[in-house]
């Protein structure tokens, strides 16, 4: 818990829609699945993560439904929507933007340095 | 919000049952996959249950959050006011003294800001009364006199800046309904008059320019009042002749219900001017008021500046009778509230203090609850209860005690509100239209909701200051309690403090109120207002006006009136005293160097036997007898001052004076010297007074003033009955005893209502005052009873205990008094004005509320220092 890296404000939506892009998930899963991708860099709370699905389904970017897993438990999974995808879509081309804009300032400054 | 997201959202609320249930089911899931990844690593189950359940979280937080983002918040307002409602309910006795106290001030304030609305917020009711000016004459001697009519017309004429000038009189009718005749109040007034103010009859018409005229029609507008009451509300009243003074009177209008004009208030009918009487032929003789609708663009001052220009151009065209005469221009307003408004200034500022008193008390309270309550807190923030939402908790707890007090404030406002007005006595009220307005107006309410939201902000800080930097760590373990105790204890005694200041001031202020109240009931007046029965009366029939006339109905209702039994006897005066400043003359002694200034006496006509009937004292020469009438030579009587004033160190016995001319049949002697008797109002300064014989110029205007052996006020009936039989146009009105005359008086009146209604404030301000104080000692011996046991142990004596306390108690009372006294001294100076006969630094006043507040305060400390004298030192130890 000590190394953990807070994840960029605004950024956790993204992640979860893009996790959503391969298969849908449950809750488990999408928190799992971003450690595991991140080498364990990234780490979702869940009390981040629960709110922030409540948040996608009301904006109508997700939908959820009840399936059983592998294990034979009940549990939620979350399946990403035409509109979510549209959402990624924006969102991933806005982060980039940004990445690109920090990526210049950065260099721009070791150039100077 | 597009329309799918609102209906998802709305599907959520509606299955929000069903919503709480899944995400419990998923977040159960969520551990338990936890878990189980654990347990793949190794751990036991039970270590990987309990550490999943660690890593989550605070389920019930994230229930919240999630709750939060769906938009469930209105059901944690209802939990926190269901909570709020169970934790008062839990304590009532705290909530009901939270809502009582708050409940008084609010209702205080409020009651007393009703009357500040209507007298000085609301604007007269009248077109643009921002517009409208007082306008007079001002003479040396009065800042503010009246105006002749003669230089009313000139005034009229010459001025610049105004739109239109009207005068108005007072006067009185005999008005003859079938066989009855009444004496009624009526106004005189030039054509424009009601035109100035903005006022239209609500049926028939206006006075018509020019209609004021010496020979006019005798035509009157009727008050609503008395087209109701007189005239039965008959539409067809306008028309109709009525028979005033025995004179009909054709009536042309009647005035809207809800017109007042506050200076002539129980005015029954209006009348042009008409005829000049005797004052008025002469430009010296002074009857008139004036009101004025200012020109556009122009201010006060320039008005002002104006008509001074005019009445120094009349002072060069008519030396004699105008020099010295200035103008005097006033907000009409400032006219008519000008002398309440420094009592309801301070009555507001009294209620004020009194609410603040009692917000400060309860916001003690509810810091003795929070500290009761400090573990209670601790563990819900413990369990993740955020600030915020401990805050919103306090908040809505705030919000329930200022809400019902706030309600139950507006009901004792409202019942408060309607108990002083009908306290006020009639002569008072009538002077006071605006009172009618008094009442739960808009403005009121918006102040009650003010002075809530103000109290709620209050309360819900207090309890709040208290999260702030808050350790939950040492609040649950044993080191709490000594750090809030010390915040407590220097809080709670901070606002003990305030509150004795706060009483201090009130206390001093109804003390020094209290005082000018019994000195003004008890000024030395000159004569013996015990069993004096007095009326007014007017001989109004045109054919028995001339002097032997009158002469023959003096002798006939002092004859008439000796017989009554109870009667020791009575005597006749032009105005009986403590009445007003009124019917002045010039006069000039001879000899004495002289400027052509106007040196303004009171006159009085007065009957052989008045002085020494109403029980004045002569201090030399003589008083009158019946033989001094228009066939002896003209004598006076005049009082100290008279004497003091113009023969300083002289003997004014034989001495003359006359007219400003010294004209030969002006010229009088002074035969006697009377000690002052108070003519003019109760808190003005006595004024040199001359007596007239009243057999010299006999008037149809006077008064009667008859000492009776028994009691006047059942007299008062009789002496009427028999004054109504002599002449069928003889009016008789107001009639009252001089010492109701004495206690009604409007000065009398105010004093005492500010008196009462400030020693009120005051005494629930020291009995809020020393339970604060009570409650501070007594939470700090509780909370050093262990401390208090130690010290007994180790041989501290009960009587150093108690020492211990008292000093404690006794510090806090000290530099409450202290700091009151600076303040009240600060406060007693802003309303000086309202003082009569005491200083705002008053010693014995002073002197008095520190004694009485620190008797009281030592009583309230002595309970809680016995208390911990008792304390058993074994026991106290053995606690906790």
């Amino acid at each position: 818990m000590a190394d953990k890296s807070e994840l960029m404000p605004g950024t956790l939506d993204m992640l979860i829609l893009q996790t959503l892009t391969r298969a849908p998930l449950h809750g488990y899963g999408i928190a799992q699945s971003i450690k595991r991708v991140s080498n364990d860099v990234l780490t979702v709370e869940e009390g981040s993560l629960y709110p922030a699905l409540q948040r996608l389904l009301l904006q109508g970017w997700v939908k959820a439904e009840w399936k059983t897993t592998d294990t034979n438990r009940r549990a939620r999974f979350y399946t990403l929507t035409a509109a979510g995808r549209k959402q990624l879509g924006m969102e991933l081309s806005r982060f980039e933007r940004v990445i690109e804009a920090i990526g210049k300032v950065l260099r721009d400054a070791e150039e100077a340095g | 919000m597009n329309v799918a997201r609102l209906w998802r959202k709305v599907k959520l609320l509606l299955g929000r049952e069903k919503f709480s249930g899944e995400l419990d089911e998923e977040m159960a899931f969520h551990r338990e996959q936890m878990a189980r990844a654990m347990e793949a690593e190794g751990m036991t189950a039970e270590a990987a249950r309990t550490a999943a359940t660690r890593h989550f979280g605070n389920a019930t937080r994230m229930r919240e959050q999630s709750h939060e983002v769906v938009g469930f918040r209105a059901e944690t307002v209802a939990q926190d006011l269901r909570y709020a409602t169970r934790q008062l309910g839990k304590n009532p006795g705290f909530g009901i003294t939270a809502i009582a106290m708050l409940a008084l001030g609010i209702g205080a304030s409020t009651a007393i800001f009703g009357f500040v609305d209507a007298a000085l917020i609301r604007p007269l009711p009248y077109k643009n009364p921002s517009r409208l000016v007082d306008v007079d004459e001002s003479a040396p001697a009065f800042p503010r006199s009246n105006i002749s009519r003669d230089d009313y017309d000139d005034w009229k004429r010459m001025n610049t800046t105004l739109e239109s000038l009207d005068v108005y009189n007072g006067t009185g009718f005999l008005l003859r309904i079938g066989s009855v005749s009444t004496p009624v109040p009526a106004g005189r007034v030039s054509d424009g008059f009601f035109h100035t103010l903005g006022v239209q009859p609500m049926l028939g018409r206006d006075f018509r320019s020019g209609e004021d005229k010496p020979g006019g029609a005798k035509i009157a507008i009727l008050s609503y009042g008395t087209w109701i009451s007189r005239f039965g509300g008959r539409r067809d009243v306008v028309g109709d002749k009525i028979s005033l003074n025995g004179d009909p009177f054709t009536v042309v209008g009647v005035l809207p219900h809800d017109f007042a004009f506050a200076p002539r208030g129980g005015v029954e009918l209006w009348v042009p001017l008409l005829d000049k009487p005797t004052c008025e032929q002469r430009r010296s003789c002074h009857d008139l008021d004036g009101i004025a609708r200012l020109r556009d663009g122009v201010s006060v001052g320039q008005a002002r500046a104006d008509l001074a220009k005019v009445a120094a151009l009349l002072a060069t065209q008519f030396p004699g009778s105008n020099s010295g005469q200035g103008a005097s221009v006033h907000p009409l307003s400032e006219f008519i509230v000008g002398t309440v408004r420094p009592i309801l200034l301070t009555l507001l500022a009294g209620a004020g203090l009194l609410l603040l008193i009692a917000c400060v008390n309860v916001a003690s309270l509810l810091l003795v609850r929070s500290e009761s309550r400090r573990r209670e807190i601790a563990v819900r923030g413990a369990l993740g209860a955020t600030s915020a939402r401990l805050f919103r908790q306090f908040v809505t707890e705030a919000l329930l005690l200022s809400a019902a007090g706030c309600g139950a404030g507006i009901l004792m406002a409202a019942g408060m509100m309607s108990l002083l007005r009908n306290l006020l006595p009639k002569q008072i009220a009538q002077g006071a239209p605006f009172l009618d307005n008094v009442g739960l107006t808009a403005h009121v309410w918006i102040f009650a909701g003010a002075v809530t939201l103000l109290a709620m902000v209050l309360m819900a800080f207090t309890p709040t200051m208290r999260l702030t930097g808050r350790n939950l760590h040492a609040a649950l373990s044993e080191g709490g309690r000594t750090v809030a105790g010390r915040f407590w204890k220097r809080l709670g005694a901070n606002l003990v403090v305030l509150e004795l200041v706060i009483a201090v001031v009130l206390l001093a202020g109804a003390g020094l109120l209290g005082k000018s109240l019994y000195r003004l009931l008890h000024v030395d007046v000159g004569f013996d207002p015990a069993h004096l029965a007095t009326t007014q009366l007017m001989m109004t029939d045109p054919a028995s006006q001339k002097p032997e006339q009158l002469m023959a109905l003096y002798r006939e209702i002092k004859a008439r009136v000796a017989s009554l039994p109870g009667v020791e006897g009575l005597g006749l005066t032009s105005d009986l005293p403590v009445q007003c400043f009124c019917d002045t003359d010039w006069i000039r002694v001879p000899g004495m160097p002289f400027h052509g200034e106007h040196n303004d006496v009171m006159e009085r006509d007065i009957s052989a036997g008045y002085l020494h009937l109403i029980g004045a004292k002569l201090i030399e020469g003589r008083m009158f007898t019946e033989s001094d009438d228009a066939n002896h030579p003209n004598v006076i009587i005049i009082n100290q001052t008279f004497a003091r004033k113009y023969f300083p160190g002289q003997d004014p016995v034989g001495r003359m004076i006359g007219d400003i001319a010294l004209s030969p049949k002006s010229m009088r002697q002074v035969v006697g010297v009377v000690a002052d008797v108070r003519e003019a109002a109760l808190d003005s300064d006595p004024a040199p007074s001359e007596y007239f014989s009243i057999n010299h110029g006999p008037d149809v205007y006077f008064a009667l003033a008859v000492r009776t052996r028994g009691d006047d006020k059942v007299f008062l009936p009789e002496l009427v009955k028999a004054l109504r039989a002599i002449n069928p146009s003889l009016g008789v009105y107001g009639e009252v005893t001089m010492e109701q005359q004495i206690d009604q008086s409007p000065t009398a009146v105010m004093h005492e209502l500010s008196a009462y209604l400030v020693g009120g404030f005051a005494a629930l301000a020291l009995v809020l005052g020393v339970v604060g104080l009570y409650g501070v000692v007594a939470y700090s011996v509780s909370q050093r009873t262990r401390e208090i046991g130690v010290r007994m142990a180790l041989g501290a004596q009960r009587s150093a205990v108690h020492r211990l306390i008292l000093k404690e108690a006794g510090v806090l009372t000290v530099i409450g008094i202290a700091v009151g006294i600076v303040l009240s001294i600060g406060a007693s100076m802003g309303m000086r004005s309202i003082l009569f006969g005491v200083r705002a630094w008053d010693v014995s006043t002073l002197g008095g509320v520190a004694a009485l507040l620190g008797a009281f305060a030592l009583l309230a400390s002595f309970i809680p220092a016995r208390r911990a004298a008792r304390v058993n030192p074994v026991e106290a130890l053995r606690a906790e």
